[in-house]
């Protein structure tokens, strides 16, 4: 600075200008290409591993695996082969998916409109703290309370069921069996789904829009009109969505439905006798004891379970993310 | 001066939209109409026990209530009163088995807590043996490496999932977004097949607590990248452009200014993802193997956990062992209440920031 004698002669070349990303970048987006993309690997690697376990019972058992009552090791002694068959126990985890949305969505929603609408200012929070509770239960912890608390009610209230219903083909007996019911199951699986349907109905009922409500209430709708005309046109899919998440966890309880359901291998249409059938608790009682063939079986069968709540998670994310859109 | 302060004070406010004791009457005449007619029905006919009086307690309060509402204004408005009853007892079936769950967890659990069983393991004690003998000290500790070993797998991949839907958006970032939606629903049990099949089977390794806690993992990652996105979705676009304009790579405005800045949204994400995993049963059904012993070493050997630990007792079915699990339920819930608390603990101080 101090010399102004020397002029300069030459312009330093301009910096050169480039959208190329620096090394440590590149390194950077690499790293975190491969940690985001790592999910969908070991997604597509669970889905690999299950059927390469499985494939042969597939190939032996065919669709049969999908529609067969039975579950039989071979005993070849007896000259008998395996036979396993899934059925069953699709359909009873079916039935005590469907009862647990029976039950547990309508107080869900109920609870979260009650949330929205209805408490108190001083009442959400302590409400919402308590469905977090819920949600953070191991299942656990659900079956042994299912098992020694709520079955004994349950029992009772599957006597009244039939006492007063049992013309109904679904409430009929043909066993003095209540215990271990996909009835009690139901129920059990309706408290586990309540936290997360309820958070979800509550996140899409806070984005119905606030001018609509008010606007309702100024034309003099009492507040479930307004609900009825407003709320629930803009949060059903949301609902409906939440309802299908819930139902997908359901789906796949284990532990909690094993402890409360009575896993027989038939398909009965009477829900409040001692017999059902859950695919993931089939898993776990037969998983002790089973040989290698029977192992296959059950990563089969494994294979089936993930295919389905897979494919019911990612309808109720599609409904679910739709509507959230359009509020 | 003086004269200002002793000006006339102003009226109180009245509020004449407060309900007037006169309106309460009705009110107070229902409520007292359903408690007494509740109590003549359930005394005089053959409907018995809690299950009939709440039954005729409900019914009666809607009958009550539409009646009221539906003389004093109209059928919309009784309609109105049926759907409030109905969404207050919706609310309250929620309460009924939390609490009764709590209630059963403390009176059956706390009998046989002491600080003994946490330095007793159940190599030499038989599972009727007095629950004085044995404790849970192998569950403790096979919990405590699962959960660590998960998060230490999980949380690199949970948080790079955010990052990369967050802050790369890299092409398939919709995909991977909406795969890890889809990946938090999978069944635990599938997890454990998973690694069963992979760790067991095709590379012949034996059970450890180091295959349970890859089964945990695989159910932590959608829970720690979920809840990382929405942390890192709040941080304000501004910071960084401020880091991007002051010449910094994006691998620096990243380390340096997102990440510090959702530190403890990432803390919750974290603890979150625990919370959600100390619970899980299914997957280390099949992967620990379960041990009475105490077991030091994640890297071989079978380990147990606090869930196994209640789940073998209580298929074990003598009464010691029920309570024993009853016990292990007791802790499994302080130690998932600790870190639901430390949650929402951070939880807090993050939403305090973006106030």
């Amino acid at each position: 600075m101090s010399t102004a004698t020397a002029p300069i002669k030459t312009t330093p070349s301009p910096r050169e200008i480039t959208t190329e990303p620096r090394f440590s970048d590149k390194v950077f987006r690499a790293v975190v290409t491969a940690g985001g993309l790592s999910s969908l690997v070991i997604l597509a690697a669970i889905a690999f591993f299950l059927v390469y376990n499985g494939f042969e019972v597939f190939r032996s058992e065919g669709l049969n695996f999908l529609t067969g009552f039975d579950w039989i090791d071979a005993l070849p002694e007896e000259g008998l082969a395996a036979s396993y068959g899934l059925g069953a126990m699709l359909y009873g985890t079916l039935v005590i998916g469907l009862l647990a949305v029976i039950f547990g969505v309508p107080i869900a929603v109920g609870t979260a409109l009650f949330l929205s609408y209805y408490a108190p200012e001083w009442l959400k929070k302590p409400m919402v703290l308590i469905i977090d509770v819920m949600a953070a239960i191991p299942s656990v912890v659900f079956g042994l309370w299912g098992y020694f608390i709520l079955m004994p009610h349950a029992e009772y209230w599957a006597k009244l069921i039939h006492k007063y219903l049992g013309f109904i083909p679904i409430f009929d007996m043909p066993a003095n069996a209540f215990s271990r019911s996909p009835f009690i199951a139901g129920l059990v699986l309706a408290i586990m789904i309540i936290p997360i349907v309820t958070s979800i109905s509550r996140e899409v009922f806070a984005q119905t829009p606030l001018d609509r409500i008010q606007a309702a209430y100024a034309l003099g709708a009492t507040r479930w009109a307004m609900i009825k005309a407003v709320v629930f046109p803009y949060g059903s899919g949301g609902v409906i969505g939440g309802a299908m998440l819930g139902l997908g966890r359901a789906l796949g309880e284990t532990v909690a439905v094993y402890t409360v359901l009575n896993l027989v291998y038939d398909i009965r249409i009477e829900v409040l006798l001692s017999a059902g059938g859950s695919v993931a608790s089939m898993i776990v009682n037969k998983f002790g004891e089973a040989d290698a063939v029977e192992l296959q079986a059950l990563m089969a069968a494994g294979f089936v379970l993930f295919l389905v709540t897979l494919a019911v998670n990612f309808i109720a994310n599609i409904i679910i993310n739709r509507t959230a859109r359009k509020g | 001066m003086t004269q200002l302060l002793q000006a006339p004070t102003p009226a109180t406010p009245s509020k004449p939209w407060k309900a007037k004791p006169k309106n309460l009457l009705p009110e107070i005449f229902g409520a007292l109409f359903t408690a007494v007619s509740t109590f003549v029905i359930v005394g005089f006919t053959p409907l018995k026990g809690k299950l009939g009086f709440s039954v005729v307690l409900i019914l009666m309060a809607i009958i009550t209530t539409s009646l009221i509402s539906g003389i004093k204004r109209d059928r919309k408005a009784a309609w109105n009163s049926t759907t409030t009853v109905l969404v207050y007892v919706a609310a309250a079936f929620v309460l009924i088995p939390l609490i009764s769950l709590l209630y059963e967890i403390i009176r059956k659990g706390i009998g046989g807590f002491s600080f003994g069983i946490f330095t007793r393991d159940m190599s030499l004690s038989a599972s009727d043996s007095p629950l004085s003998e044995g404790g849970l000290l192998h569950a403790v500790i096979g919990t405590f490496y699962t959960v660590i070993l998960a998060t230490i797998i999980s949380t690199p991949i949970g948080i790079l999932t955010s990052l990369y839907i967050v802050e790369v958006k890299g092409k398939f970032a919709g995909l991977v977004r909406f795969f890890v939606q889809a990946m938090s629903g999978i069944p635990s049990i599938v997890a454990g097949l998973f690694i069963y099949a992979v760790w067991m089977i095709n590379l012949g390794n034996s059970y450890n607590a180091l295959a349970g806690a890859g089964a945990l993992a695989i159910l932590m990652i959608p829970t720690v990248a979920r809840t990382s996105e929405e942390v890192l979705k709040l941080i304000p676009t501004d910071l960084r452009e401020a880091g991007l304009a002051l010449g910094a790579t994006q691998w620096r405005t990243v380390a340096m200014i997102v990440i510090p800045a959702a530190r403890s949204g990432l803390v919750t994400s974290i603890i979150l993802g625990i919370a959600r995993v100390a619970g899980e049963t299914a997957p280390l059904l099949l992967t620990i193997g379960g041990a009475d012993a105490t077991n030091l070493n994640p890297f071989s050997g079978n380990n147990s956990a606090l869930p196994y630990y209640v789940w073998k007792n209580y298929g074990l079915g003598n009464e010691t062992s029920i309570q024993r699990a009853w016990l292990g339920v007791f802790v499994l819930m302080i130690v998932v209440f600790i870190f639901f608390s430390l949650a929402r603990y951070f939880g807090r101080t993050k939403d305090k920031k973006a106030k």
